[in-house]
Parts: C-alpha cells; sequence; structure tokens
C-alpha cells in the first residue's frame, strides 16, 4: 500500500493543480493577514473559507484522480498487489497531498508573521487539523461515489450535488426546520443533526475552541451548552474521526467486490 | 497449471460465461478464441481476479485464486488497450512496475529489441498507439513468470515488432511456460497456438490441436474452419 500511495503523492505532487491549490492558500494566507492584521479575526475568516472549499476541492480532485487513472489502476489490478492496497493508497495519496498544499499554503504566510510567538498557536493548528479531516472525509466520499459509477459525468454530479446539500442545502433545511417547529425542544435534534454533517460538525469544532459565542449559532450554543467546551471539543473531533472511517471502509469493501 | 470449473458470471442482465470448465495442466501456447463478445476478457479477468465471478472455482498451481493476490506473481498479463498514466516517462513506468512487483525485470533486452530506447524519456501520452503496445509488451514480458496471458498482442505493432513477438512467444514457450492469446488474426493463431480454446455464448465450445479442429470441421484451411465453428452454431 506505501508503494502505490508513494507513487499516487508524487504523481500529484507533480501535477499543475496542486501547485494552484498550494498558491492559492499562499495568496489567501498573507492577504488576511495583511489586510487584517489581526491573527484571530484572520483565523475566523479562513475557517469560513476552508470549511466551505476544502470539501469542494476534496471531492472534485477525488472524483478526478479516480476518473483520471482508471487505466492506471487496471494495470495495478493485474500486479501482484492487494486490491484494497490499491484504492486506499490511491485515496491517501490524494488526501495527503491536499493537506499538504493546505498545510504548507497557510503555513508559511501564517509562521513570517510571528504565529509561533502568538497565543493563536493552537487555534490555527486545530484549523489546520480539520481541513486535513474535512480533506480525509471528502476525498473517501468522492472515491465512494466514483466507485459505484462507472459513468464519469453521473459521478462528477453526484460528488458536486453531494458538496452544495453539505455545505449549503443541509444548514438551509436545518434551519427551515427549526423554525417550522421553534415550538418543540429542539435540542437533541439540532445536536443529532449536526453530527450527520461534517461541514457543521467543523464549524462547531472551531468555534468551541475561539470561544466566540456572537458566532457560535443555536446549534454551536446548544452544543457549548449540552457538551461543554472541552468535552465538546472531543465530541465534535470523535465524530469527525467516524466520518472518515465509515467512509474508507466502505472504499475497501466496494473495492473488493467490484469488476474490472 | 490454470484450473477453470463452472465459471459463471453475469453483468447486470447480460449471462457472459455460463459454465466454463477448462484445464490446462501442459505447457504450450492456448489460443482462446472466439466471436466478439463471447467472454474471452472476461475469462482473462477471472483468471486475474480482476473481474470476480458470480460462482465456479479457478485455481492456478493447484491453489484457489479465492480471496487471493500473490498467485498473480506468478502471471505475466498484457491488458488489451495499452493507457497508461499520461504524466510518466517510459523509464519512470518501467521502473515501477519493476518496483511494485518487487522483482529484477530484462526490459534492457527487450526495449533493445523494440528499438524504444528513442522514447524512454518520452511521456506516454505522446507516444503513438504501436509504440504503447510495445511498451505495454515490454512490461509484460520483461518478467520471468511460468504464466503468460496476451490480449491481442499483435494490435498496432509493425511487421517488424511482429516478428520480434512471434520469436518471443517462441522462446518463452520453449522455457516451459503456459502462454495464453487472445486474437482476430487466425494467421498469428495458427502459426503460434497449439492449442485452440473456442469459446461460444459462454462456454467452452471446442478445445483441442488445430489439426483436431480441422478434422472435426473437415475443412483444409484454418480460417475456414473457425468459421464452420461459428456457422453450425448459427445454423
Amino acid at each position: 500500500m506505501l508503494k502505490i500511495l508513494k507513487y499516487s503523492f508524487f504523481d500529484l505532487i507533480r501535477s499543475r493543480w496542486s501547485y494552484v491549490y498550494l498558491l492559492f492558500y499562499l495568496l489567501l494566507g498573507s492577504v488576511l493577514l495583511f489586510l487584517n492584521n489581526d491573527l484571530s479575526k484572520a483565523v475566523i475568516t479562513l475557517m469560513n473559507v476552508i470549511i466551505i472549499l476544502v470539501p469542494l476541492i476534496g471531492t472534485i480532485f477525488g472524483v478526478m484522480y479516480y476518473y483520471n487513472s482508471k487505466e492506471f489502476t487496471e494495470l495495478l489490478l493485474a500486479q501482484p498487489i492487494k486490491r484494497s492496497s490499491i484504492f486506499i493508497g490511491q485515496y491517501l495519496g490524494v488526501a495527503l497531498s491536499l493537506s499538504m498544499s493546505l498545510t504548507i499554503g497557510l503555513g508559511i504566510p501564517f509562521a513570517l508573521y510571528g504565529l509561533f510567538q502568538s497565543n493563536e498557536i493552537w487555534d490555527f493548528v486545530l484549523l489546520l487539523v480539520t481541513g486535513a479531516f474535512l480533506t480525509l472525509i471528502f476525498t473517501a466520499l468522492a472515491f465512494n461515489i466514483a466507485l459505484y459509477n462507472e459513468n464519469k459525468i453521473k459521478g462528477f454530479s453526484y460528488s458536486i450535488l453531494l458538496w452544495l446539500f453539505l455545505a449549503v442545502i443541509y444548514d438551509g433545511l436545518f434551519l427551515m426546520s427549526l423554525i417550522a417547529f421553534h415550538s418543540y425542544p429542539l435540542d437533541s435534534f439540532s445536536i443529532g443533526a449536526t453530527m450527520f454533517n461534517p461541514i457543521d460538525l467543523s464549524r462547531i469544532l472551531i468555534l468551541l475552541k475561539l470561544d466566540i459565542s456572537a458566532l457560535l449559532g443555536y446549534t454551536g450554543a446548544v452544543f457549548q451548552k449540552f457538551f461543554g467546551t472541552g468535552f465538546g471539543l472531543l465530541i465534535s473531533i470523535i465524530a469527525l474521526s467516524f466520518w472518515v472511517v465509515i467512509p474508507v471502509l466502505n472504499i475497501y469493501r466496494k473495492s473488493n467486490k467490484k469488476d474490472f | 497449471m490454470i484450473r477453470i470449473e463452472q465459471l459463471h458470471k453475469k453483468f447486470g442482465k447480460n449471462k457472459v460465461l455460463k459454465g466454463v470448465d477448462l484445464t490446462i495442466s501442459k505447457k504450450g501456447v492456448f489460443a482462446i478464441l472466439g466471436p466478439n463478445g463471447s467472454g474471452k476478457t472476461t475469462l482473462i479477468k477471472a483468471l486475474l481476479g480482476m473481474v470476480i465471478p458470480d460462482s465456479g472455482s479457478l485455481s492456478v498451481g493447484d491453489i484457489s485464486i479465492k480471496k487471493d493476490w500473490k498467485y498473480r506473481d506468478q502471471i505475466d498479463y498484457l491488458p488489451q488497450i495499452a493507457n497508461f498514466p499520461a504524466n510518466l516517462t517510459v523509464k519512470e513506468l518501467i521502473s515501477m512496475i519493476k518496483d511494485l512487483r518487487n522483482r529484477p525485470g530484462e526490459d534492457k533486452k527487450l526495449i533493445t529489441v523494440f528499438k524504444l530506447e528513442p522514447f524512454l524519456t518520452k511521456k506516454l501520452s505522446n507516444l503513438s498507439g504501436g509504440t504503447k503496445q510495445k511498451v505495454n509488451l515490454v512490461l509484460t514480458l520483461m518478467f520471468d513468470s511460468p504464466i503468460i496471458i496476451l490480449d491481442e498482442p499483435t494490435t498496432g505493432l509493425d511487421p517488424i515488432a511482429l516478428i520480434h513477438l512471434k520469436k518471443i512467444i517462441k522462446e518463452e514457450k520453449s522455457k516451459g511456460k503456459i502462454i495464453l492469446i487472445t486474437s482476430h488474426i487466425m494467421s498469428f493463431v495458427e502459426e503460434m497456438a497449439d492449442e485452440i480454446v473456442f469459446l461460444l455464448e459462454g462456454k467452452v465450445y471446442f478445445k483441442g490441436t488445430i489439426e483436431a479442429l480441422k478434422t472435426e470441421t473437415k475443412e483444409s484451411n484454418f480460417e475456414h474452419a473457425i468459421a464452420n465453428l461459428l456457422t453450425h452454431e448459427d445454423a
């Protein structure tokens, strides 16, 4: 598996898009710090960008990589390599190279700005961890979609729809249901609903750490009241881990059954 | 040694293999023939574990291949359509496959035979179809495995490369290997194959030497004998 991971990783590192992605974060980080001159505000702005953008990039890269390397995968399948190693290796190759672009791209401007001397370092680290989680989650979801759909166009559409649903529509539905059922106690419902959306989960995770109750929103407030900050952080990290593990297990399961 | 028993496979509603029984125990060149869509590639892919059969058993070297993958170390496989990762060079691809198989390969000799030296540093996406097929052949034949499977090996090859390919196949045969070939070029099959396995409608319709086929169909020409098999079924 490590060999496949190595080759996928280097294949992606050499591709132009990894550099575009890296440059984007470099620019974003530098501009935010330059304009804001305030680390914690920059972290919040970054959070808003990361929470929407990272899933989108993860999904698109994941689907694209799977379909583009299809012939190569078939070449590998005829070699004495375990099937699951091929797919898990490729998945990790994509997810790790994306996470690396994120970490380096944001890390450089923040490090230059003097992050290491400030108190915000842990907020920033948590932001990167969340970004890495989101990359792992959405790349895994994208691989799942691609494994189930031979048709490229369908695979692409489903993954974009998935992103749209989790990033935008889910919140809308959630809000509407809160309004519609406002006379009922909605605490456990909203906590449950948050657990089922990794994007919401990441937002709450970061906001809990930043301790900005004004930005927490209804779910965040419920979350904080219910779990407290420390325990809330732990719960959301565990929930995010489940979001990684379950799709990866399904990649493993599906790849062992699929015909090529 | 390859043993296939009652192999069934369907894709959706399309039943491709309907109980294939095939045992190959002795060495030599076996040509798997059949009309388009008769299940040749599916059979080969099932043997490689790329297609998972619905029922039936497959064993290579007396070991069942179900849920196993190490047996593939004994097989060299040439896929039908040569498509490679686009942004790798030929050299990188060859060393990568050697690394993945963890075995040294005789790539140098084959590169000289197929005159691939000028292309070694070129990216695979810039190669012509024939050159890609040559790279494909190098990747397949550079390892010394007891079983070789060639799916349409002649596609896109120029006459000189074809002569080299035939020579290599004969050499490998003399080393005592089992070589499976699918091809639609009948003259190539007639020249190379010791035995014919004819697939029709998902079953082995005929297995035997070319001579046996000719006597059975009462045709003196091999191409006509094959055509005879096909028309018999239709009639």
